[in-house]
């Protein structure tokens, strides 16, 4: 029940950021230092997400099949694979690494 | 419409009709990914299709379940959905000066401005053309990605032990996808390798979930004192006029100046 609240609120946060860009005038979020933050804490967070989702284990930090699918999904992307084929690569690399006995 | 274009375009001859129409059903199609695991994450079927249908901003769906996924509480992965969506909100300026929708046309436009819809109005010159890149993409997609999340969730639910098919794996390989096509340049690999060791650094310090808010931080922090260009991470992190460009990024550079 608790995590319904929360996806409510980010449904609705999510949907006013997109509407403010529509009702704010275009000079107050034009300034440079704003649009800026807004890039790079896109960067910043998906590098994030990245890091936590390959080595995070609670509090800990493993290296496990998770470091397997990171490298595979790397490949892929130099290889200019569309997403879904970099998802199924990393997947592919997870399930195979543990298969052979590996985290 | 909207002053009467002197030659009517037949939708079907419309590039940007075209080039929206295969980038809806490509994102669409990944959909299955995030339903599958947002169901392997502990999400119920509705969970995920509330997620899909009203979040929507692939980003900020993939961030919540991912901080979930972690252990993370649901304010830390509120908080990571709602900054990693802030982007939405600059789009949103540029499809308005773009577009100029009026009345209710502004509350369902503001829906659908994600990276797709904006890339492929940013990607025309034309105002027709924009306006047709930018709806058939936002609507395109939306009803493809609902579609398929629901398909991904139920296979999700049918597919047993997560781990197993490698479901932790395919998340570590989408965050690096979206990441990937904003690595242009010295500066965002910067700000991602130095958002990625501060998680490093915090994650056994502090409850799952923070570890990425403290990034949020450090990425805020660079950016409020950084003075290089000022569209970093902005462009939208798909390309698709990629294989006819002749101009190197030239495209939402010029739908930028012109809002000016």
């Amino acid at each position: 029940m608790n995590l319904w609240l929360w996806i409510l609120i980010a449904c609705a946060l999510a949907y006013l950021t997109k509407l403010v860009g529509y009702f704010v005038p275009a000079k107050l979020l034009q300034s440079p230092r704003i649009m800026h933050i807004a890039g790079t804490m896109t960067i910043g967070l998906l590098g994030s997400l990245t890091v936590v989702n390959a080595l995070a284990s609670g509090q800990g930090l493993v290296l496990d099949a998770r470091i397997g699918a990171l490298a595979a999904a790397a490949v892929a992307l130099w290889l200019r694979a569309p997403f879904l084929v970099v998802v199924i690569s990393g997947a592919a690399a997870a399930a195979l690494l543990r298969l052979l006995g590996w985290g | 419409m909207s002053g009467g274009p002197a030659v009517p375009l037949k939708l079907r001859e419309s590039p940007a009709f075209k080039i929206a129409l295969s980038l809806s059903i490509a994102t669409g199609l990944y959909g299955v990914s995030f339903g599958a695991l947002s169901v392997a994450s502990g999400f119920d079927f509705w969970q995920t299709m509330v997620l899909s249908l009203l979040l929507f901003s692939g980003g900020s769906q993939f961030a919540f379940i991912g901080v979930v996924a972690g252990g993370g509480s649901g304010v830390a992965a509120m908080t990571a959905s709602a900054l990693l969506g802030l982007r939405n909100g600059i789009y949103g300026m540029q499809i308005n000066a773009m577009l100029r929708p009026r009345g209710w046309r502004r509350y369902i436009s503001a829906h659908v401005t994600i990276d797709e819809s904006t890339a492929t109005a940013s990607g025309q010159s034309n105002a027709d053309e924009q306006r047709r890149g930018f709806w058939t993409a936002g609507i395109g997609i939306f009803i493809l990605w609902n579609i398929f999340t629901a398909i991904g969730a139920l296979a999700g639910d049918a597919m047993g032990d997560p781990k197993q098919w490698g479901l932790d794996g395919a998340a570590v390989a989408a965050f690096l996808a979206l990441l990937w096509p904003r690595l242009k340049g010295r500066e965002p690999w910067a700000i991602a390798a130095a958002c990625a060791l501060a998680t490093i650094l915090a994650v056994p310090f502090v409850p799952s979930g923070v570890p990425i808010l403290v990034a949020a931080l450090v990425a805020g922090v660079i950016g409020w004192f950084s003075h290089a260009r000022m569209d970093e991470g902005l462009e939208p992190d798909v390309d698709p006029y990629a294989e006819k460009r002749d101009h190197p990024h030239g495209h939402n550079r010029g739908a930028k100046r012109g809002a000016e």
